[in-house]
């Protein structure tokens, strides 16, 4: 059942040094003060995947907590790229920084095999592309009923998956609608989850197309209004998209990302909430 | 700008509403950020207001009022038909081929429309890395048909992709049936200068229709292969005002 908890409180028991951490929201609802807190406590080594990097994994990864990416797609939606992910897949910066690169639709379908219980998903993907060849966890698969040639992607199952919410009730079920992303599947193929959430409610009240997390399968919930800016908690405040343009400044640069971090978020220890 | 001189209309321009004119009414429509969603939007606002938009964030049958900046921007799933998960977009509505119409960018595309997203140099040591794959390599495998928008410049326009990230048609005619890729690939690369369609018989890009104001020659110029002229090579049409205004009042919408 879940345990209600402070985000720090919360990060300190679930996410350990060399952990796989997969923080998930589709541009919607994304962690990101709860990758702010990863960063705060200067956790290492971690293998962070996640379908699309964004701010918050460019962030991790110029902050040093990364030796390994698993991801679909690594760019600064409508903006450009993530400098700091560049800089580290380019130059090493701050340290080397593996890769482990699929297509959205691989991705998708390694969390679905995580928590379904099987070893492996089959699509039709990949076929013809070069990502074949780079990437050791594609592999061709032949159909036992027609002979049909597949792709197969081995399961995730990360050792924790992180996710920001629209609100949880004080046994810990999380509810969350609006773009959907591939949340209910990572926290089901997870081992450890803790989910952030605007509200702590004492009902769940139905909202159309809600997704429910029941609290036994989320470790830890912690209450972080704003947790998720600058994305957005449909029903609770918008996408910040002049954040997302100016972080494109912020990022190219080392010396300005450096001063951010110091400023931003290890400068706002125990404020709850998304700094940016 | 390659728009002829007087002309009340930019490059860009012309080639955004050569882009949303492709479209037909009705089709169901997978649209990525930039470009493509612009083209899209026009569309909807002029001859198509019936097009199914569906964005990889989940938004089926979206309808934004205004420009979204990403493919997951609030408005997208407050006036879609229906929000459905990132597996479920995938693995029920694009995979099965329920996908008329499948827009992409490029950083490279070669002749045969194969399109590199993910490196510029070795994969391993790259000059440029690149966002990556997203969504396109099983939109470019699975929707009915492909579209590309992109400036066409030397630096894009390469004889050969440093890394296929989406396929075309791979080295030639037969591949995408070998590779067993359903969709029909790629039928139109809409550019800054005019629209290039794959050879029925080689499945080569060629130049089948250049914008106003253009020579053939700049489109050969700034093109990394020896590109071939359609023998009824076209001009296309000039945007219309009504063209025009729909296309500027939905950019005032972007702030």
């Amino acid at each position: 059942m879940a345990t209600i908890l402070p985000l720090d409180e919360a990060v300190r028991r679930l996410v350990h040094d060399g952990d796989t951490v997969a923080l998930e929201g589709f541009t919607h609802l994304i962690p990101m003060a709860a990758g702010h807190e990863l960063i705060r406590q200067r956790l290492r080594g971690l293998t962070l995947v996640r379908m699309t990097p964004d701010l918050v994994y460019d962030q991790m990864i110029g902050a040093g907590l990364a030796d390994r990416l698993v991801f679909s797609w690594g760019g600064n939606p409508g903006v450009g790229s993530l400098h700091r992910f560049r800089d580290a897949v380019q130059n090493g910066w701050p340290g080397p920084l593996a890769i482990e690169e699929h297509s959205h639709a691989g991705m998708a379908n390694r969390y679905v095999a995580g928590a379904s219980g099987v070893p492996f998903a089959v699509l039709r993907g990949y076929r013809g592309t070069d990502l074949v060849g780079q990437t050791a966890t594609i592999k061709p698969i032949t159909c036992p009923f027609t002979g049909e040639e597949l792709t197969a992607v081995p399961a995730l199952n990360p050792d924790v998956a992180i996710v920001h919410a629209q609100r949880a009730d004080r046994a810990g079920n999380v509810q969350l609608w609006g773009i959907l992303g591939v949340q209910k599947e990572a926290v089901l193929a997870a081992r450890r989850s803790l989910a952030t959430v605007e509200e702590i409610v004492d009902e769940l009240a139905p909202v159309p197309g809600a997704v429910l997390l029941p609290a036994r399968v989320v470790t830890a919930v912690a209450e972080v209004p704003g947790g998720a800016s600058p994305s957005y908690a449909q029903g609770y405040y918008d996408r910040d998209n002049d954040a997302y343009q100016a972080w494109d400044a912020i990022g190219r640069d080392r010396a300005a990302f450096t001063d951010w971090l110091r400023r931003e978020v290890h400068g706002r220890a125990g404020v709850s909430g998304g700094a940016a | 700008m390659n728009a002829p001189a007087g002309a009340d209309w930019t490059a860009d321009e012309m080639m955004t509403v050569a882009a949303a004119r492709a479209l037909r009414p009705g089709a169901a429509c997978f649209v990525g950020i930039g470009l493509p969603s612009t083209a899209a939007n026009l569309a909807r606002r002029t001859h198509a207001p019936d097009l199914w938009l569906i964005y990889e964030s989940g938004a089926l049958g979206a309808k934004p009022d205004r420009l979204p900046l990403s493919i997951g921007d609030g408005i997208l799933a407050d006036t879609a038909d229906t929000v459905v998960s990132v597996p479920e977009i995938f693995n029920y509505w694009l995979q099965p081929g329920r996908i008329d119409v499948g827009f992409l960018g490029a950083a490279q595309i070669d002749r045969y429309a194969n399109i590199n997203t993910t490196v510029i140099g070795p994969y391993g040591e790259p000059e440029v890395r690149l966002p990556g794959a997203g969504g396109a390599p099983e939109i470019a495998a699975s929707c009915r048909e492909v579209i590309v928008i992109v400036r066409q410049n030397r630096r894009t326009f390469t004889e050969s992709v440093d890394f296929v990230t989406s396929v075309g048609f791979g080295r030639g005619p037969g591949d995408r049936e070998r590779l067993g890729l359903r969709g029909g690939g790629p039928v139109r690369v809409i550019t800054d200068l005019g629209v290039l369609e794959p050879d029925p018989d080689t499945r080569e890009l060629t130049l089948t229709s250049v914008h106003p104001g253009v020579d053939p020659e700049q489109a050969r110029e700034r093109t990394g292969w020896e590109l071939k002229l359609a023998p009824d090579l076209a001009r296309t049409q000039a945007p219309t005002p009504a063209e025009l205004a729909a296309l500027r009042a939905l950019l005032q919408t972007q702030r």
